[in-house]
């Protein structure tokens, strides 16, 4: 598949999908890298390493320095893909430097499942 | 463009911006406003990227100007900050300066210089001073964030999209208001109705507002000011076209109003009023100046005051500029006999009010009365500069 390049990269790792949007501010933990909200499907799950899928963000603009931080603590994901990436998560993104690509059909991202990140390619491993 | 590995993480960012909002191509500025200055908002993980950018050796090739942070930096002591604070305040300071960024630490840049033209583009990012450049001056800013305003300061570029463009600064919505707008607090109730009204408008919404205008004099700015200040709070609003006053909407009159697609009538500031004053119980704080106090607001209050003393700590948050002019004109004396405290650097929404024993306050901002419940946990009382003039004399809220 291919969406649209937000930060250029290459990484690997398997899915961890969300089907609602993620807020970054207060709910993704720079520490521990992991998600924390009531009732969201990525509650206490851990992004580190994951190939994050997700519509969009949601929450307060200081959520740039939390994908910041994630780098620092070594907990980032490995990528992002989202359906439709806002400034919030682009310059995060950029300056955590995760590869982000947007545009892409989510449907076909399964959790679990293990996939490429290569610039505006997203590619699915062959089972 | 500048070199250096700064301004390549600026030019980066600004490309991926640029993508996103399908900008044509990168417009020079005249100016950049930067925020996300306050540690209270930006926290460890902010101060630690602004010193690594910081340490990255490029700086700023326009004139950029910071937004308040959350202390004042010459009277913390006697207002109640702790050292412990300021000392991460000022690192945050420190790092901005280090790329060229100068510490005004206000949303009014255009208090103390910062004026673009009409037509200007600039790269603003405080939600009231974005309101302000583009509504009142006409200047083109979209409502930029910290990190894309420090890349725009870095090569002096930001990319052409939305409130840069002509289309984009059409009006999604007509405005009618149907009942009277007198002082600057009312001008911040209307704010608050027409942001929460154009929420769900294309891009945050572009209101038309007719059948209102500001009252003459020195407190024009103050009203205008504060009605796009509870727009940009309650919405997404970055500019507003005021029939007849506004300098897009008194060049191009109706046939600006044309392109519209809705329209909405007001008929009454009850339900913003009511909204916004909340308050109950005992009063810790007076707080005027959210925007920023001009030096015509200070002579406004001090005029209210009437050489009366207040009961209860009256604070009114200002530019360092603007009260290093009062002290030199001897209002900032005159104001501190009627017990009224100029706090500049800082302003009652970025700073930490709880660390500072403030539950509950009284505002004439229809912002900062949006803001502080969710913000502070804190209980705010919202009325006129006189009621609030009053409730600082009297030490405590009346309706009237």
């Amino acid at each position: 598949m291919k969406g649209r390049v937000i930060c250029d990269g290459r990484a690997a790792g398997r899915v961890l999908k969300s089907d609602v949007p993620l807020g970054l501010f207060g709910h993704l933990d720079p520490k521990t890298g992991v998600y924390r909200e009531a009732g969201h499907p990525l509650d206490g799950k851990c992004v580190k390493g994951r190939v994050l899928v997700f519509p969009r963000a949601k929450g307060s603009t200081v959520g740039s320095y939390i994908l910041y931080a994630l780098r620092k603590t070594g907990k980032a994901p490995a990528a992002m893909v989202l359906a439709e990436c806002d400034t919030i998560v682009a310059v995060g993104a950029i300056i955590g430097a995760i590869p982000c690509v947007d545009g892409v059909d989510l449907s076909a991202l399964t959790d679990g499942a293990q996939v490429k990140v290569e610039g505006q390619e997203v590619i699915l491993a062959a089972r | 463009m500048k070199k250096g590995k700064g301004a390549a993480k600026a030019i980066e960012i600004l490309e991926a911006l640029g993508r996103i909002h399908g900008a044509r191509d990168m417009v020079p500025v005249g100016s950049v406003q930067v925020s996300g200055v306050s540690y209270n908002n930006i926290g460890e993980h902010g101060l630690a990227f602004l010193e690594e950018w910081a340490a990255m050796g490029s700086k700023a090739v326009v004139p950029a100007a910071m937004n308040p942070g959350g202390s004042d930096r010459r009277i913390w002591k006697s207002l109640g900050f702790t050292a412990a604070f300021v000392r991460k305040q000022e690192r945050v300071i420190k790092a901005l300066e280090a790329l060229g960024i100068r510490p005004s630490l206000t949303c009014t840049p255009y208090h103390v210089g910062v004026t673009p033209k009409l037509g200007e583009h600039v790269a603003w990012a405080e939600s009231s001073a974005v309101c302000f450049a583009n509504s009142v001056l006409g200047a083109r800013t979209n409502r930029e964030g910290g990190p894309s305003a420090i890349a725009a300061a870095l090569t002096g570029v930001t990319p052409r999209h939305g409130l840069h463009t002509d289309e984009g600064r059409r009006p999604t919505r007509v405005v009618e208001v149907k009942c009277p707008v007198p002082a600057a607090a009312d001008a911040g109730a209307l704010g608050y109705l027409v942001g929460r009204l154009l929420a769900s408008d294309k891009g945050g919404g572009i209101p038309y507002l007719t059948g209102v205008v500001p009252p003459p004099g020195s407190e024009r700015l103050t009203w205008l000011k504060a009605l796009g200040a509870g727009m940009a709070a309650s919405g997404s609003v970055g500019l507003y076209h005021l029939a007849c006053v506004t300098p897009e909407a008194a060049a191009q009159g109706s046939k600006l109003a044309k392109a519209a697609g809705q329209k909405s009538v007001i008929r009454s500031l009850d339900e913003g009023r009511a909204a916004l004053n909340r308050g109950s119980g005992r009063l810790d704080l007076v707080a005027v100046g959210c925007p920023h106090a001009s030096p015509e607001d200070l002579t406004r209050i001090l005029r209210l005051l009437n050489w009366k003393k207040a009961k209860v700590p009256f604070w009114i948050f200002t530019a360092e500029e603007v009260r290093r002019h009062a002290e030199q004109t001897g209002v900032a004396a005159s104001l501190g006999r009627c017990g009224a405290t100029l706090v500049a650097d800082t302003c009652m929404v970025v700073a930490p009010l709880k660390e500072l024993g403030i539950h509950t306050l009284a505002t004439d901002s229809a912002k900062a009365a949006f803001y502080l419940p969710s913000h502070h946990g804190a209980g705010v009382y919202f009325g006129s500069l006189e009621q609030n003039v009053a409730a600082a004399l009297r030490g405590e809220w009346s309706a009237r």
